[in-house]
């Protein structure tokens, strides 16, 4: 037979495209359920490490089940909606207007009480960057934060995801004294702002710090009718 | 079949590729992912390990194919079964440990552009018997992960004091602890698996006279 016919030479590529591409197909599908576990898992780790309880990928499943005693669903306007927390998509949530989305909320059970931690999402300079912040039952005073980034600049706006960045988080409030929301300015050296709502920025990730900024901002604003009503 | 499975010369395909064929330290070659997974002893033998499977198995696939390869497509075709082999590793790594796929990140996915297996496909599977292609695809795989895991074991000691994650260097020699110890900083970052990677080839050179140049 001429292996090196164009004819032969067709076939026998579009019929290993097709052989390749089914392997992978099935390969996919049979894996999905094992790397969507391992997916969950990271998930609980980062959630609890927003109210600095350190986990490993071993028992951060039995640690979540203790510590979050239950999460919930809330609407724009603050009301308890149905569905499951966990399996919201931030993504598709934050593509509906904003009286629309879905916010998650989960309950923390923590030595000096109970937190609030609420998942933030948005974008930073080469992709999506997203966390989750703790908020102490006074609805105003963050208690941590835990980021993280697709792709941002090693050294530079990847450094959100570090401890030095994210620990000064503690302690800002979201409100002024007013009852305004101010939310947390990510901020320059030459920018003044009070100082309980002022985190440093990056140097060389500016435009990262101020996604963060604004993400916080973004969804702080959404959170406000939940503030509000569980400050009563 | 006309060969012992275990011939010399198909023994001389294991080993050649360990020592003194080794594509590394001899051929130069898959130079970039020993820089890039080398921090630590676990994703340096994971990745080895990857490696292995991947340049095995596709060179069984690819000399098992060889009488049938159109020869103007021969390298898509080898990049197609390279390609398929390395994201089936990717899947199985992020389902069963996951943390390591995370470490190796893109380094899985770039196996596909590792010289060391089109090198071998091209060279040794299009024209050689499944078995040999096999034991030859296991020993250049043998032989990268051997200088992976020489290079991690150095970097992973005297960078980071701790073998697999486990401390080995007690933290009372440090300094932040009273004692007298640091870790060498330079030692986790990519430039320090070079030099490991040169004083390896160094000494391999002055002990086998046949690698040196005139």
């Amino acid at each position: 037979m001429d292996t090196n016919g164009n004819k032969y030479t067709f076939i026998y590529a579009s019929a290993m495209v097709i052989l390749v591409a089914a392997i992978l197909a099935i390969t996919a599908l049979k894996l999905k359920p094992a790397q969507q576990k391992n997916i969950d898992i990271e998930k609980k780790q980062n959630i609890l490490a927003s109210v600095g309880i350190a986990s490993t990928f071993a028992d951060a499943e039995s640690i979540y089940a203790e510590r979050i005693l239950q999460s919930y669903i809330v609407d724009f306007s603050g009301e308890k909606i149905e569905g499951l927390a966990f399996d919201i998509d931030l993504k598709s949530e934050r593509a509906k207007p904003e009286a629309d989305r879905r916010l998650p909320v989960y309950e923390c059970k923590t030595e000096e009480g109970t937190k609030y931690i609420l998942p933030v999402y948005g974008a930073g300079l080469w992709g999506p960057i997203w966390g989750y912040v703790s908020v102490n039952d006074d609805m105003n005073t963050l208690y941590g934060a835990n980021f993280a980034h697709a792709s941002e600049t090693p050294g530079l706006g990847a450094e959100i995801n570090t401890k030095a960045f994210q620990e000064p988080f503690k302690g800002k409030k979201i409100f002024d004294e007013t009852g305004k929301l101010v939310s947390i300015i990510v901020a320059k050296s030459s920018e003044t702002a009070p100082a309980e709502h002022k985190v440093d920025g990056i140097s060389g990730g500016t435009i990262t710090s101020k996604g963060l900024q604004t993400m916080l901002l973004n969804d702080f604003t959404s959170y406000k009718a939940f503030f509000t009503k569980k400050k009563q | 079949m006309s060969e012992a499975l275990f011939s010399r010369k198909n023994i001389s395909l294991l080993s050649g590729p360990i020592g003194s064929n080794n594509p590394i330290t001899v051929q130069v070659l898959g130079i970039c992912s020993a820089l890039a997974v080398t921090a630590q002893l676990k994703p340096a033998f994971v990745m080895a390990l990857s490696v292995t499977v991947v340049v095995a198995f596709g060179n069984v696939i690819i000399s098992l194919l060889r009488n049938t390869i159109p020869n103007r497509i021969r390298i898509i075709v080898q990049l197609v079964v390279i390609a398929a082999l390395v994201i089936i590793v990717d899947q199985f790594l992020k389902a069963f440990v996951y943390d390591v796929s995370k470490q190796l990140s893109v380094f899985v996915g770039l196996i596909i552009t590792n010289c060391i297996l089109m090198g071998r496909l091209e060279a040794f599977a299009l024209a050689n018997k499944p078995w040999p292609s096999f034991l030859d695809g296991i020993g250049n795989g043998a032989g990268y992960g051997l200088i992976l895991i020489i290079i991690a074991f150095f970097r992973e000691l005297l960078g980071s004091g701790t073998l697999w994650g486990f401390r080995v260097i007690p933290e009372s020699w440090y300094i932040a602890n009273g004692g007298f110890y640091s870790n060498n900083g330079m030692m986790i970052l990519p430039p320090m698996a070079l030099i490991t990677v040169g004083v390896i080839i160094w000494i391999q050179r002055s002990r086998n006279s046949k690698l040196q140049e005139k």
